[in-house]
């Protein structure tokens, strides 16, 4: 099957992948990837895991020897089957992707050429390394469409990606990585852009096509309980080296290196830890009342009705496109409701952004999902947190110089920050800014738009720490919009669920998760991984027994 | 050496040189000018230290020191080596035209550009940020005024309102403003849907903070480029008019207006059209060689380029 222009490297082992002593670094010298070894049987699911940063996108792709932009390959050997890959020349190379390994990209929606049919991009793998003809090709996109459950798999194929879903797309991505029967998948946060209802159903596939054609898998994730899954190994890597390998069961429950115990313990944390019921006030901050909202025709909010008190933690879930981000614009005032009405402490809220005065601006602020584009990179931290301190209270160079370092000093960043710009920061402490310029309002309501799901957990860890600490301290009202059951459970004190556009049930969070559920509740709150390697079974266990009775 | 924190490859050296040296030209240009630019010092058309001649259908390059090649040294010898470059239709000496001339051309090419960008840039941005009817209204009015041919509307203007340079600089930075409106627009459309301008609307800022404080710094670098090229069109635009007599009038020299002043030269084998034509074109030639430079910071390493 190889060509013939390979070395042959001995053989012999039940090894379909082999890596030693890998090296990768960027073209500035930075070393990206240390001294990595990884081992993969036939049939075998590794597990990559570590932070982002931590190389292991760069680990995946080095596998099929391709170095992203402005990186480099520098060392070590990959042996796929027996042939070493980096002695190949680029046509060799070539010949081996997509054939013996393929990979599957974390954001499949653009992943997709737009222009083309999916079905035609799912087959032009085999035809175009000349395995199959045409008609044989559709047939088996046809049967690979029947086995990951897509929908009328028979004209599936004859959509454009922009007619399927996400979840639908990262399918048929799936179908085009295993067009060439691969030996190898490597697999790169494969359902992280999903909902937690679109995961399960994603990881379920995705386990089943890896068992029924016995492809080995490197399966790359931040998420630790999504690869117990999966994975019967785990590789835990962090800035570029490998801390630690072990069986997965091993990695869970008796981690050898402290880094992967902090890991493990995000997880858990979450059962001791709750959202502390002393801070809450009984004032009434906001109130909304029967609102809804549209964009045009399309109504996406459809009479909600909410209410949080000072120093309370009101969490709204629910999947993407339920209307939870909107609720927050229509709150802030950027899109205006068209039914209902909005109190601020008993006072009526104009319900545009312009009518409303500058202090009713203030009291509000917003902190967003992700930090990269929330910062403008062309000022200083001191321009960005020290702007709202001067917008609104009017302040002098000097004084808003020293509000702001007050400021950094309280979400716990380094006062010589200051003069930094955002690209100098790491993804948390770009929060933590966000952050600050939030407080720099002195606002009474903070509306955190899934303020930690951009961030690595251990990170996202310690800005829920900040955030619940800032509110005991300050006496602040947070509105929590989040898809993570895990983080609602830790600092919110009621929780509304949201399904489209209106709410099915809002209540104290410890009510919520101790049911009785409203049905769609219970499949949110199911769906979330559990860091137990039999989790997926015994949701499928408990699927197949409703089923049956 | 690192120019704004990148080493420039040799062609942008070459531009940077070009680029500087007008500069030098165009400030000192009265200091360095052997003659004034309206003086008369010589004959029609006297022939400069270099001079190219056709004899029995050869070329010939002479210098004053007698033919560089070929030519046979007692043959035809015009009055020539008093001017440098020679003297142009009416005897002034072309070298003192040039230089004075840099100064005419670029200055108005430059103020030309600058007021075009600030038309453009705040219209465009305005246009981005305000969207709604602010946006219908200048988009629509800027598709009319490009949908008509430059040079014509240019023409039409000039030929309405004369051709004193004040008016020759806003009617070529009204019409060039239209362009940058565009690219300027289709920036700030790409910014103002990023969360930090949302951020700043949320806190109440204005329109005007927003465009220059959250909008224009994030644009600078694609502005900075598009600046490059249009100044070039702008320069030739300049030329161009003044070429059709509609542009720079005299006595100031500019280079385009020299050109068409010392056409007829050509005809008689004599170098004094070529000169403000090879300044155009090096000063064109050199500002794109700088631009390339930075549009290429800009870009980076892709794909099939970076892989192992």
């Amino acid at each position: 099957m190889s060509s013939s222009a390979t070395n042959e490297v001995t053989g012999g082992d039940q090894r379909i992948l082999a890596i030693k002593g890998l090296r990768i670094e960027a073209l500035n010298g930075n070393v990206i990837v240390d001294n990595v070894d990884v081992n993969l049987k036939r049939g075998e699911v590794l597990g990559l895991i570590g932070e982002s940063g931590a190389g292991k996108s760069t680990i995946g792709l080095a596998a099929m020897t391709y170095a992203r932009a402005g990186v480099r390959i520098t060392g070590g050997t990959i042996v796929i089957d027996g042939v070493s890959v980096r002695d190949l020349d680029a046509a060799g190379r070539r010949e081996m992707r997509g054939r013996r390994i393929a990979y599957i990209a974390q954001s499949a929606s653009s992943a997709f050429n737009p222009a083309h049919q999916i079905i035609d991009q799912v087959c032009e793998g085999p035809i175009v390394h000349g395995l199959m003809t045409k008609a044989e090709a559709q047939a088996w996109a046809l049967e690979l469409f029947r086995a990951l459950d897509l929908p009328n798999p028979d004209t599936f194929g004859f959509r454009y990606p922009h007619q399927a879903s996400g979840g639908q797309l990262q399918r048929a991505m799936a179908a085009m990585a295993m067009s060439c029967r691969p030996d190898i998948l490597v697999l790169d946060e494969p359902t992280t852009a999903l909902d937690v209802t679109t995961q399960i159903e994603v990881l379920i596939l995705l386990k089943r096509l890896i068992k029924e054609y016995g492809t080995a898998g490197l399966y790359i994730t931040h998420d630790l309980a999504v690869v117990a899954q999966v994975a019967d190994r785990i590789k835990v890597l962090r800035h570029g080296k490998e801390i630690e390998e072990g069986t997965t069961n091993d990695t869970l429950h008796a981690p050898k290196m402290d880094y992967t115990a902090r890991l493990v313990a995000v997880r858990g944390a979450s059962e001791a830890e709750r959202a502390n019921p002393d801070t809450v006030k009984d004032d009434v901050i906001l109130a909304i009342e029967n609102c809804s909202a549209a964009y045009g025709p399309l109504t996406v909010v459809n009479g909600v009705s909410l209410t949080i008190q000072r120093g309370e933690t009101v969490a709204v879930v629910g999947e993407s496109g339920s209307g939870k981000s909107t609720l927050a614009r229509v709150i802030t005032g950027l899109l205006p409701p068209i039914a209902g009405r909005i109190a601020f402490k008993g006072e009526p809220l104009p319900k545009a952004l312009k009518e409303r005065t500058k202090d009713q601006k203030r009291i509000i602020q917003l902190v967003y999902q992700i930090p990269d584009v929330a910062l403008n990179p062309r000022q200083t931290l001191g321009e960005i947190i020290g702007r709202p301190v001067h917008f609104y209270f009017g302040t002098s160079a000097e004084e808003t110089r020293k509000r702001a370092l007050e400021l950094l000093k309280l979400v716990e960043l380094p006062a010589d920050f200051i003069d930094r710009r955002p690209m100098q920061l790491s993804g948390g402490q770009k929060q933590r800014v966000c952050v600050a310029r939030a407080l720099a309002a002195n606002p009474e309501l903070i509306i955190l738009d899934e303020p930690t799901s951009a961030l690595d957990p251990l990170v996202a860890e310690e800005v829920l720490k900040l955030l619940k600490r800032l509110q005991v301290e300050l006496n602040l009202s947070y509105m929590l919009i989040t898809h993570d059951l895990d983080v609602v459970h830790r600092i919110a004190h009621r929780t509304a669920v949201m399904l489209k556009g209106s709410f099915v049930a809002f209540d104290s969070t410890q009510r919520i998760f101790d049911g009785p559920y409203h049905p769609y509740t219970e499949k949110l709150v199911t769906a979330v991984p559990v860091m137990r390697t039999d989790w997926l079974e015994s949701v499928l266990a408990k699927r197949a027994a409703t089923a049956s009775a | 050496m690192k120019l704004f924190g990148h080493k420039p490859p040799t062609t942008a050296w070459v531009g940077l040189t070009i680029v500087g040296f007008n500069l030098l030209l165009a400030l000192l240009g009265p200091f360095i000018a052997p003659y004034s630019e309206s003086q008369s010092v010589g004959h029609t058309w006297d022939q400069g230290l270099i001079e190219i001649e056709i004899h029995n259908g050869f070329v010939f390059i002479w210098n004053t020191f007698g033919p560089w090649f070929g030519a046979d040294p007692g043959d035809y010898v015009p009055t020539k080596g008093a001017l440098i470059l020679g003297a142009d239709q009416i005897g002034r000496d072309m070298l003192s035209r040039l230089i004075y001339g840099a100064r005419m051309t670029i200055g108005v090419a430059l103020v030309t550009t600058v007021i075009s960008f600030f038309i453009g840039i705040t219209l465009g941005f305005a246009a981005a940020v305000l969207g709604s009817w602010v946006d219908i209204l200048l988009s629509r009015l800027v598709d009319v005024i490009l949908s008509i041919p430059l040079l014509i509307f240019a023409l039409i203007i000039l030929g309405v309102f004369g051709s004193s340079i004040p008016v020759l600089v806003l009617t070529i930075a009204f019409l060039d403003s239209t362009r940058v409106f565009r690219l300027a627009r289709a920036l700030g459309m790409n910014l103002t849907v990023l969360e930090y301008v949302e951020a700043a609307r949320l806190r109440g800022e204005g329109t005007w903070w927003i465009m220059r404080r959250e909008i224009l710094p994030n644009a600078s670098a694609p502005l900075f480029s598009e600046f490059g090229l249009r100044f070039c069109f702008n320069f030739l635009f300049v030329a161009a008019l003044s070429f059709l007599g509609l542009g720079i009038q005299p006595p100031y020299a500019d280079w385009g207006g020299m050109v068409r002043d010392n056409a007829g030269a050509i005809s008689f084998g004599v170098l004094a059209p070529i000169w403000p034509a090879l300044a155009i074109s090096t000063l064109t030639v050199g500002v794109n060689l700088v631009v390339d430079w930075f549009l290429s910071i800009e870009a980076r390493p892709s794909g099939a380029q970076a892989e192992m």
